[in-house]
């Protein structure tokens, strides 16, 4: 998995509440049983102005030219609500996304975005519309940066916002580690639970004589 | 003298009893008792656990189900109406035979939606941690189960190790007190807490469902109640254990049998917060004067009572940007009575509301009655047992002869996959647990109630209050 420490880039507004999973990659843009080719479908139904076409809209931000090369979005609450669907995630990775801001995250995309190298940035709603605004006079010169190290977000002309994340989302991105070789250093202890389980709750173990 | 154990919530007996290791920044290394995928999004947690060369560590406690891009149309097949379908069911019953896991596959009797078919066959089971790559598997929490929906990704983790590292969530109980009136259920139940706390009122944490209103209610209304969990931002939702539960239980097919169920119903019946558990939250609501709820926008929280008008941006509980967008898309001004809002079509199913109990009291309002002229009605039962069953008692007839489709069991449409849809800027009354934007088809307009209320106003042409026609009898209605 790809690490995150920090990231120096374009931030882009879309501080609509609610943006749910099947905003991010519809239903219909998920073509093939695969977590790659998605970043086409990425936010198709705002993006594109047929759905099913590929002609930018103009008006959808990550189509302006000033937020050419965003790879910071900038949300609303209960971003990524929705559908579990972790290609959200993956079409956004893959798109170049590497920090979503928001005042509030579903629990399974914030789950997915660590797995997968975004950095899921809880701040409050005053301090993203703060951020957007500031962003908005010339996005390229008004960088933001978003450091998991230092736990800040700051802005090139100096203002700067602490933000928290728990210690095992922020050491997986950091290190960009396997969670399931993580878990197998656990093995003995793994094993030891099983066999006490069984006995105590022999319900909970199947075998394949029922189908 | 011996110390007084300390109170426990319902939640942390099921942490505690699936806690195998503590890690940093209250993580827990839990054990997984239940793992359920189905062809959308387990697929590819199957196939990328292939290509990493790792293997499901038990598979007979991992299930399969072909729910949400098959076809529901009657004769149907592999083909599905969704462009590029097939190779999801096709690899899908490729990696479930290859990793030797039971399928419930398209053809198989006893196909249905994950979470109509895991209740069903006691694959749930009180005390069980389920996970699934869904986001309502909150819904099976109704057994007195930690059940939450996960990523693809960490759906893998689960297969491999058969444990999950969950970070802790905080506690919350919300408890319905009062009695439920004629033509009120679990699913308003559902709309009205979110209606009045938001769709993030439960961010960050494990809901138990308590209350009068809550022990009165059956299985299917639990399960309902606990289905849209996820709306309310929650990680999970449960119920604690009680007869209603075991009741339920007895006899099911992954269930034990005999003397094991005898056992394992006593401990099930220690899984209930103890009386003076202490929650991070508390939220109690009274459901009394309860109405029926409908939605009038684009988020769940967007609900209100059946007989209210469309509310004005300041009591709408949502920013001014996402109110003026909702109204817009939906095609609604404030002020305008629900009730006037008339319909094209009406759907009854999803894992909200799509079990024996709803397709009951849908066909009581339905029964003798004729949906109204231009209206397209469907009702997709949730598994093929609940369609053997309700067929066994005539339900179909009821549907048919209302004039309702009558399909076979899946999500349908209750969301879009790319295939069959509602037409653009088509207003629907659902049954289902989503109203967001193109959630039933493209530029689709989507209003969640209970499926009496979706029965009543397929049949009066426009959202309608259920009260009105429960109290007609058919004829004069
Ligand atoms: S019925 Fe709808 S909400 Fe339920 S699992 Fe299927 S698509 Fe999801």
């Amino acid at each position: 998995m790809q690490t995150f420490t920090s990231i120096t880039a374009v931030a882009a507004p879309l501080l609509r509440d609610n943006i749910d999973t099947d905003i991010i990659i519809p239903s219909r843009e998920m073509k093939s049983v695969s977590k790659t080719g998605l970043a086409d479908g990425l936010f198709a139904g705002w993006r594109y102005l047929e759905i099913g076409g590929r002609d930018p809209n103009p008006e959808f931000v990550l189509n302006q030219p000033a937020y050419a090369g965003t790879a910071i979005l900038l949300g609303g609450g209960n971003f990524g609500c929705g559908s579990s669907r972790e290609h959200a995630v993956w079409a956004l990775a893959e798109y170049g996304i590497r920090a979503v801001l928001a005042p509030s995250f579903a629990p399974i995309f914030h789950g997915n975005c660590v797995r997968n190298g975004i950095a899921p940035v809880k701040l409050p709603a005053d301090a993203i519309a703060g951020i957007a605004g500031s962003v908005a006079s010339n996005p390229a010169a008004n960088q933001l940066t978003v450091d998991l190290r230092s736990m800040r977000v700051s802005l090139a002309d100096g203002r700067h916002w602490s933000f928290e994340m728990g210690e095992e989302q922020r050491e997986m991105l950091l290190e960009g580690l396997d969670a399931i070789d993580l878990t197998w250093k656990w093995r003995t202890q793994i094993e030891n639970f099983v066999a006490a389980d069984r006995k105590a709750r022999p319900w909970i173990y199947l075998d394949n004589s029922v189908r | 003298m011996t110390t007084q154990a300390a109170p426990l919530t319902l939640f942390e007996k099921l942490w505690r009893q699936h806690l195998i290791a503590e890690l940093p920044g209250g993580v827990g290394l839990l054990a997984i008792d239940r793992v359920f995928l189905h062809e959308r999004t387990g697929s590819i947690a199957l196939k990328s656990l292939h290509e990493a060369g790792r293997t499901v560590r038990d598979p007979a406690r991992v299930f399969c189900t072909m729910d949400h891009i098959v076809d529901t149309i009657p004769g149907r097949s592999d083909d599905t109406r969704m462009p590029g379908g097939k190779a999801f069911i096709t690899e899908t019953r490729a990696a479930a035979l290859a990793a030797g896991i039971r399928l419930f596959d398209v053809q198989d009797p006893d196909q249905g939606i994950v979470h109509v078919i895991s209740p069903e066959f006691g694959i749930a089971l009180p005390g069980t941690t389920i996970v699934c790559p869904d986001s309502h598997t909150c819904t099976q929490g109704a057994l007195g189960a930690f059940a939450w929906g996960i990523g693809s990704t960490e759906a893998e983790h689960a297969l491999a190790t058969g444990t999950l590292r969950v970070q802790k969530p905080n506690s919350m109980r919300v408890s319905f007190a009062g009695v439920l009136g004629v033509g009120v259920s679990a699913k308003d139940l559902s709309l009205a807490l979110i209606a009045r706390y938001g769709s993030v009122g439960g961010n960050g944490y494990a809901v138990e469902f308590a209350g009068a209103a809550v022990r009165a209610l059956d299985m299917e209304a639990r399960l309902t109640l606990c289905n849209m969990a996820t709306e309310f931002s929650a990680v999970t939702g449960f119920i604690a254990v009680d007869d209603v539960t075991i009741d339920y239980l007895r006899g099911r097919r992954y269930a034990p049998r005999a003397e094991a169920f005898t056992a394992a119903a006593a401990a099930w019946r220690e899984l209930l917060s103890d009386p003076a558990a202490r929650f991070d939250a508390e939220i109690e609501i009274d459901v009394t004067e309860l109405a029926p709820m409908v939605t009038w926008g684009t988020s769940p929280q967007h609900a209100v009572p059946v007989t209210a008008s469309i509310p004005d941006e300041i009591d709408s509980g949502t920013t001014p940007q996402s109110y003026q967008r909702a109204l817009e898309y939906m095609g609604v001004t404030a002020g305008t009575r629900l009730q006037d809002l008339s319909i094209d079509a009406a759907f009854i199913g999803s894992c909200t509301n799509s079990r024996m109990s709803d397709l009951r009291r849908a066909a009581a309002i339905l029964r003798g009655r004729k949906v109204a002229p231009g209206v397209r009605a469907i009702c997709v039962p949730g598994s093929m047992t609940v369609k053997r069953l309700a067929e066994a008692e005539g339900l179909d007839h009821v549907f048919r002869a209302a004039g309702f489709e009558w399909r076979e069991s899946g999500c349908s449409m209750c969301f879009f996959s790319g295939g069959e849809s509602f037409g653009k800027r088509e207003r629907v009354i659902s049954s289902t647990n989503r109203n967001f934007e193109s959630r039933q088809g493209p530029e689709t307009r989507t209003h969640i109630a209970s499926p009496e209320t979706v029965a009543a106003s397929a049949i009066a042409g426009h959202l309608a209050d259920v009260r009105m026609l429960a109290s007609v009898p058919p004829g004069q209605g």
